[in-house]
């Protein structure tokens, strides 16, 4: 009992020490790829931002019309629903917008990311490119990790303002909340202290989703069960990292 | 050529195991310049393992293992690619780029590699594709390919760096008899025409004869047998002579470890 114990945080320390050499050597490539291999970063930020686009502005229109709702409602008991959008925008851009685009992200571009990369061991092409001489993290796995580092950012955004036009939709346009309250609260309570946090946010939760997609499919058991629990680990584990960080810059930034 | 420069690879008292599984133990084996070397086996005795040795894509636990006389052990990074870049390998299952299309995989190690122009990469790519008859499969992706069109793209990705040393894993398996006829004698014709060396895993005796000049027999991690197809056939060690005439009977077992048959099926454990 005590042994198995000793041999799990062994094992976690043994883990978290590979994952921060592999994080150190996907930096130190960086430079190089990104003057080199530029066109493989752009095709990357394509996969993994612009074709995540729909899910982010399905949910971020569907989130943001709910705050709405939510806002209106619990708002209106204290006669302050005029103030909906200044909730709305802060819940948005502070937390919601890099939280749940995180989550996405993970669901639908670390998947796909983890599944690529396993397969692609799996079926020996990295060992081809080993081969060729050609460093497989170099021409494989910096170009998605940088893509999916650059896409997550922009995909928060898109998703904050697309709640935006959700919870303007459901209190403007259906619930009658004044439309220049609804601006004029937003424009003063938000500040560039809240957005600032929300990029902060959406920058660190893109390296961590990026890198644990990237790391779990590199190190993936080149079996199809193995890429399936490799597929699996990267939703669970950027879930649970991104809560634990997203409670970490929160307390720093109150 | 003096008889030092005449070996391309020598590994001397070589041990690999795979986890409580001794593969290799003390095998030494030699392969020359210029010559189509075979390396046969019963599955299961790490003829692939023995690849992935030769191009350091694993270490030895014990054992020198020359390319040209340079112990790869001692090559960092950059100088084993560099070594890298003198072996063409082709892969059991071809391990072709799936998300390019044949002609950019072809395409792939002179465009990291080399600066050539477009255009003089699309005559090379071409001449490679044509000579393992696939020219005009070039806009295809490797999903549409069938197997053994997958193995002939690989070959020709393996040989468009016009390598020195061209490792061939299993090349035979799952091509039609047409196919592997031809790929026997590009095989042939290759390191004779352009004076490389190769080396093929393979167990199809058959093919084997016909192009190899020299075998080497693995058997429980030793070289059991080695010598030109015919003296192989000749031999009169009974483990050569089963593996040569595929033969059930032997000291090679083809049953794996197992409890007694009867005693399984109708023992105490049965219920």
């Amino acid at each position: 009992m005590l042994r198995d114990l000793y041999y799990t945080a062994f094992e976690f320390v043994r883990t978290f020490g590979a994952l921060q050499l592999f994080f150190l050597r996907l930096l130190i490539y960086t430079p190089a790829v990104l003057s080199r291999r530029f066109g493989l970063v752009i095709g990357q930020v394509h996969n993994a931002g612009a074709l995540s686009l729909v899910i982010i502005v399905i949910c971020g229109f569907f989130v943001g019309a709910v705050l709405g709702l939510q806002g209106f409602s619990n708002l209106s008991r204290f006669n302050a629903e005029d103030s909906v959008g200044a909730v709305a925008a802060l819940a948005l851009v502070k937390e919601l917008g890099p939280v749940i685009t995180a989550l996405l992200f993970a669901g639908r571009a670390g998947t796909a990311l983890s599944s690529e990369i396993g397969l692609m061991k799996a079926t020996d092409q990295l060992s081809a490119m080993e081969m060729m001489a050609v460093n497989p993290i170099r021409r494989v796995v910096v170009p998605r990790f940088l893509g999916g580092v650059v896409a997550m950012p922009l995909l928060a955004a898109v998703f904050s303002m697309v709640g935006l036009l959700g919870a303007h939709l459901v209190c403007v346009s259906l619930l009658g909340v004044d439309v220049g309250s609804f601006w004029q609260q937003m424009q003063q309570s938000v500040e560039i202290a809240d957005i600032n946090e929300g990029i902060v946010k959406s920058v660190v939760f893109g390296i961590a989703a990026s890198l644990l997609a990237v790391w779990e499919g590199y190190n993936a058991i080149p079996t199809a069960e193995g890429v399936g629990r490799a597929t699996t680990r990267t939703v669970v584990l950027t879930a649970i990292v991104v809560l634990i960080f997203d409670f970490m810059i929160t307390a720093v930034a109150i | 050529m003096d008889a030092v420069s005449d070996n391309l690879i020598e590994i001397h008292d070589l041990d690999y195991s795979f986890g409580a599984r001794k593969i290799f133990n003390g095998l030494n084996l030699t392969i020359k310049r210029g010559q189509v070397t075979a390396i046969m086996g019963p599955s299961g005795t790490g003829k692939t393992t023995l690849l992935r040795l030769i191009t350091r894509q694993i270490v030895p636990d014990h054992g020198v293992i020359l390319v040209d006389g340079v112990d790869i052990a001692t090559l960092n990074q950059t100088g084993l690619y560099e070594l890298r870049k003198r072996f063409g390998v082709l892969f059991q299952n071809g391990a072709l780029l799936t998300d390019l299309s044949v002609f950019e995989n072809v395409a792939f190690p002179l465009r990291e590699h080399t600066r050539l122009t477009n255009r003089l990469i699309r005559h090379v790519v071409l001449t490679k594709l044509h000579a393992v008859g696939l020219r005009g499969a070039a806009d295809m992706m490797p999903q549409q390919l069938s197997g053994g069109m997958a193995r002939r793209v690989a070959l020709a990705r393996a040989m468009v760096m016009d390598p020195d040393i061209l490792i061939y894993d299993e090349p035979f398996v799952g091509l039609d008899p047409i196919s592997m006829g031809v790929i026997v004698r590009l095989v042939r014709k290759m390191n004779d025409a352009l004076g490389i060396s190769s080396i093929l895993v393979s167990h199809d005796v058959q093919e084997i004869s016909t192009v190899a000049d020299c075998s080497y027999l693995i058997s429980k991690g030793k070289v059991a047998a080695s010598g030109s197809p015919d003296e192989l056939n000749r031999a009169s060690s009974e483990l050569v002579r089963q593996f040569m005439h595929g033969m059930a009977d032997g000291p090679v077992a083809f049953h794996y470890d197992a409890p007694d048959y009867a005693e399984q099926l109708l023992g105490r454990d049965a219920e």
